[in-house]
């Protein structure tokens, strides 16, 4: 059948340049590979010449992948499986593009397109080990090309095509019967709602950007194996694997930023196996970073140095596989669900853990290592001490992180208990007290050997200040989380010391031993950063707050409740309501966005002691790609040192069942009782003539009487009502009552006889809008970010630093004359 | 013995008391008959929810309780008892993984994240709910 109006050229054009990536990557691979082995120079030359020509190729082919994919997807060409799939026509530019990483496809394509552009850099740049390290990243490129391939090898799927026609994958829907189906297609599915959210446009690109940058130091340490030039990379890799540790650890944390700003994890961090699955590497690599430095300036530690830099790579591959497997779907709020790709991630981590171990165990003993031991007061002791413990905290983070799959192995049934995140905590907070002061001190220590005297002496000031200020917080600071005990409080505090340690250490540092030297202090201000941050960290968890605590409703829910739930409050429109420090009123809502799908609220919040009014603006979005429910948006103010987040957990708004309850009669004597469906209401008493009250102005000549009701609820919350009947001017008025959480209306409509009277009630659930609100507030949260940036800047100086350290003569002797008295190679050598 | 032997020596010491305590603080998996049999202890269930029965969520009386009703793969039944506002995607889930108690015949959620939804939409796209908006089209 010819269909009409589909644009088949994008996707066949797509489909061959998969192909042509995937052939020019094999080609790329076997040439680098010749000409690594190449005996003799010119035979080397001419196989490398066809390694860049077939590299490049592969390169210009996924970057046109990208490209294409975003054209489709742009074009709203809903004939393709992946537009229909993950975008729709209301999407605003920045979201067509996160489109792209919605789906399985769009993310390995975007992971070997960053592969393709660091091969460029590599080819201009690694210069004798271009051919090994290209070898290898020609031969990720092409595991990462099958997973887009999307083709039949017998019964056997390799790969998942992005350009995917919809009408073959749903290819016995009645609609492709016609040929003109795709008038009847008007619109895609649209995008998760949670991607639709700025920082989702550019976390996944930097993320991948640090997965891929992750290969180049692995592939050194590959090459250096498999040359058999065991120490000759390490330095020339450097400012790749700082640029890893930025990259990725810029990812990580926009990543836990996203997630804070959403709140889908109710936090930053909550030790998501999708999160653990990028920090572990990150760890290792640092670990790894550091060791590097190590070799480069005593020779110690050249081994730990390949260890870590295959492991943190094969961690790469390992997390995707978590991730994307559907492994992890019963522990994980984020992580893929299968794809029915699973051989084929699997096949990915074992081409590259068996070859890589292999060689690494089959090498081990001849990669040098000095027998003689660091002395303790060296600085390249504790820099490894520091690595392993890095390591060992990764180690831990992985093996939790992995009993879903070890549970698959062994048949056994565990899984982290109820509370998710403190089995994690309680184990690293003593890692970074140990990391706070390995950082603060170890840099005041000297490569070899270091004077004992002046190095107590130079430490002796950070310390005191350090103790000072920590102390400080500490007593004043109100820290005084004992959800875990007295024990883990105390490690708290320590970890607070230590990471004050490393932040005051690293700093004076700057002056005191590099005599302010900016360009070389990359590493004193990364390792500031980092310092704050688990600073931040600290602090912001351990008096992260609930400020709608529900102490309102004084309601009595039953003996365990009161520590159970009470971190919603629910607002009445129009009502003033007691929220601790605060009067928060429900002021208003409006619906907007293109499709009508978001429904803002207003609440107005007041300090009780007038200080400040501000109004937020949460917000509640009707999902979209098809499906029902809403999901939550909160609102925001920030302080200096807090943030206040509210969002709105449920709303009137968004129950979509009419009023249509009728008021229904009951004729009752004082004592008796009326059920209602959620408990019942008692006639204690009728007062005759009542004064006034409510609504009710009482006046003279009035005749009235007032029903005194008590309602019981099912969950033994006492609450009463007194409507009440008059008559004035022979005119018989009614002034009703509401119970509004219980949604009930009363009315006393008639006298019956002197005993009896009718009492009229009305269930309802919506006689005033309200909504259930939750209100968080996270204290000196900017630290977390601050450092965050800060430890990026100090890797990024680092990297810059060690780039020109690198230079030919040039720009070494332009160093020189700028710093006559020190070489550049003797300028203190730490990240 | 070199210092480094012994750093790692207590490493590695250190390493296996924190497994041993981490493997003492897991929980495990259960049904929720064998939960029963272990009532008050924290245990995790993969269930799905039960569409015979409402999940009742009135935030107007207690934004903080939602009640609900599941069934696991062998068919047990239980309600549970989730001491937070009902999480959005409830009704389109089809897993719903609990951490918590059993108390009596109520299996009770007191922490927040006790409750993990998993909906075919989430992150990975529901081919069917696709499916079914193109064949309606």
């Amino acid at each position: 059948m010819d269909y009409i109006g589909e644009h088949l050229l994008p996707g066949q054009l797509g489909h061959f340049l998969v192909l042509l990536s995937l052939v020019a990557s094999i080609v790329a691979f076997i040439a680098y590979f010749k000409s690594a082995n190449a005996k003799q120079v010119d035979e080397a030359v001419s196989w490398r010449k066809i390694g860049r020509i077939a590299f490049m190729t592969d390169a210009f082919s996924v970057i046109a992948v990208f490209l294409i994919i975003l054209y489709i997807i742009v074009q709203h060409y809903f004939e393709y499986y992946y537009a229909y799939n993950h975008s729709d026509k209301t999407l605003s530019a920045k979201f067509l593009l996160s489109s792209i990483w919605e789906g399985q496809e769009g993310s390995f394509t975007l992971w070997t397109l960053w592969h393709g552009v660091l091969g460029l850099v590599l080819i201009r740049t690694a210069k004798k080990w271009e051919a090994p390290v290209m070898a290898v990243i020609s031969f990720a490129q092409i595991c990462l090309a099958t997973m887009v391939l999307g083709i039949y090898v017998f019964d056997l799927k390799v790969g998942s095509t992005p350009f995917m026609l919809t009408r073959h994958q749903f290819s016995n829907a009645p609609i492709f019967s016609q040929p003109n189906y795709l008038e009847n297609i008007t619109d895609g599915v649209g995008l998760n709602q949670l991607l639709q959210n700025y920082w989702m446009v550019i976390h996944p690109p930097v993320l991948f950007l640090g997965f891929a940058s992750t290969i180049v130091p692995f592939a050194f340490a590959i090459a250096g194996l498999w040359k058999k030039e065991y120490g000759g990379w390490v330095k020339q890799a450097l400012p790749w694997s700082l640029f890893s540790g930025a990259i990725l650890g810029l990812g990580i944390m926009m990543g836990a930023y996203w997630a804070y700003e959403s709140l889908s994890f109710g936090g930053y961090w909550a030790w998501d196996p999708v999160e653990n699955a990028s920090l572990v590497p990150w760890l290792i690599l640092v670990a790894g970073i550091h060791t590097q430095i190590v070799y480069n300036s005593t020779g110690h530690s050249l081994r730990a140095t390949y260890f870590f830099f295959i492991m943190q790579f094969l961690l790469v591959l390992y997390s995707t596989y978590l991730t994307r497997s559907g492994d992890l779907q019963d522990t994980s709020v984020h992580a893929f669900t299968g794809s029915g790709m699973n051989w084929q991630l699997r096949s990915l981590l074992f081409v590259f853990v068996v070859p890589a171990l292999a060689l690494f165990i089959a090498r081990y003993k001849k990669i040098p290592s000095i027998a003689k031991e660091e002395n303790s007061y060296s600085r390249e002791f504790w820099m490894f001490i520091g690595s392993l413990v890095l390591f060992l905290s990764a180690v831990f983070i992985i093996i939790a992180t992995s009993l879903p799959v070890i549970n698959t192995i062994t048949g056994s049934a565990f899984t982290i208990g109820e509370d998710k995140e403190f089995p994690y905590n309680r184990i690293q907070v003593f890692v970074a007290v140990v990391l706070g002061i390995l950082t603060a001190v170890t840099q005041y220590l000297k490569y070899k050997n270091t004077a004992k005297a002046t190095f107590y002496k130079k430490l002796l000031i950070p310390t005191v200040v350090a103790l000072a200020i920590s102390l400080s917080i500490s007593f004043w600071g109100n820290i005084n989380y004992n959800t875990y005990g007295p024990g883990f409080l105390a490690a708290i505090h320590l970890a607070l010391f230590a990471s004050v340690y490393a932040v005051i250490a690293n700093g004076t540092y700057i002056w005191g031993g590099l005599n302010g030297k900016l360009k070389a202090a990359g590493a004193s201000v990364a390792h500031v950063g980092f310092g704050l941050m688990l600073v931040g960290i600290l602090i912001s968890s351990s008096k992260k707050e609930v400020l709608s605590m529900n102490f309102l409703n004084p309601l009595n829910f039953g003996p365990e409740q009161k520590e159970k739930g009470v971190e919603n409050l629910t607002l009445y429109q129009g009502v003033r309501t007691d929220m601790g420090k605060y009067w928060a009123t429900y002021a208003a809502d409006s619906v907007t966005g293109k499709k009508g799908n978001v429904t803002y609220f207003r609440i107005d919040m007041e300090r009780k002691d007038g200080s400040e009014r501000f109004p937020l603006y949460p917000d509640l979005i009707k999902n979209t790609k098809g499906q029902e429910g809403y999901s939550n948006n909160p609102d925001a103010r920030h302080y200096w040192n807090k943030d206040i987040f509210v969002y709105v957990n449920a709303s009137s708004k968004i129950q979509e069942e009419k009023d249509t309850t009728q008021f229904r009669a009951h004729e009752v004597k004082v004592g008796d009782t009326i059920f209602y469906s959620n408990g019942f209401i008692k006639l204690d008493s009728v007062t005759a003539n009542p004064p006034s009250g409510g609504y009710y102005q009482a006046e003279a000549g009035d005749a009235g009487i007032r029903a005194n009701l008590s309602i019981v609820t099912r969950e033994q919350q006492k609450l009463s009502a007194h409507p009440i009947l008059y008559v004035r001017n022979n005119e018989v008025e009614h002034v009703m009552d509401s119970v509004y959480n219980q949604g009930l209306a009363i009315a006393l409509s008639k006298v019956i006889d002197d005993k009896h009277i009718e009492i009229r009630v009305r269930e309802t659930s919506q006689l005033v809008p309200f909504l259930a609100l939750k209100v968080l507030q996270f204290p000196f949260i900017r630290l977390v970010w601050l450092g965050t940036v800060l430890m990026v800047i100090g890797f990024v100086m680092s990297m810059l630093y060690r780039i020109r350290l690198l230079k030919p003569v040039g720009a070494e002797r332009a160093l020189r004359k700028k710093e006559p008295s020190t070489p550049p190679r003797e300028v203190p050598t730490e990240i | 013995m070199k210092k480094i032997h012994i750093v790692i020596l207590v490493a590695i010491a250190a390493g296996i008391m924190v497994l041993l305590s981490f493997m003492g603080d897991l929980s495990t998996y259960e049904t929720l008959s064998s939960a029963r049999q272990k009532a008050g202890k924290t245990v995790t269930v993969i269930t799905q929810l039960d569409k015979n029965f409402p999940i009742e969520y009135n935030p107007a009386v207690n934004p903080n309780l939602t009640t609900f009703h599941v069934t696991d793969s062998l068919g047990n039944k239980a309600r549970v008892v989730y001491y937070f506002e009902k999480p959005f995607d409830m009704e389109k889930s089809d897993r719903i993984v609990l951490k918590g108690k059993m108390q009596g015949e109520v299996f009770e959620i007191s922490r927040k994240d006790g409750i993990l939804i998993k909906c075919p939409s989430k992150y990975k796209d529901d081919p069917k709910a696709a499916y079914n908006n193109l064949s309606q089209k």
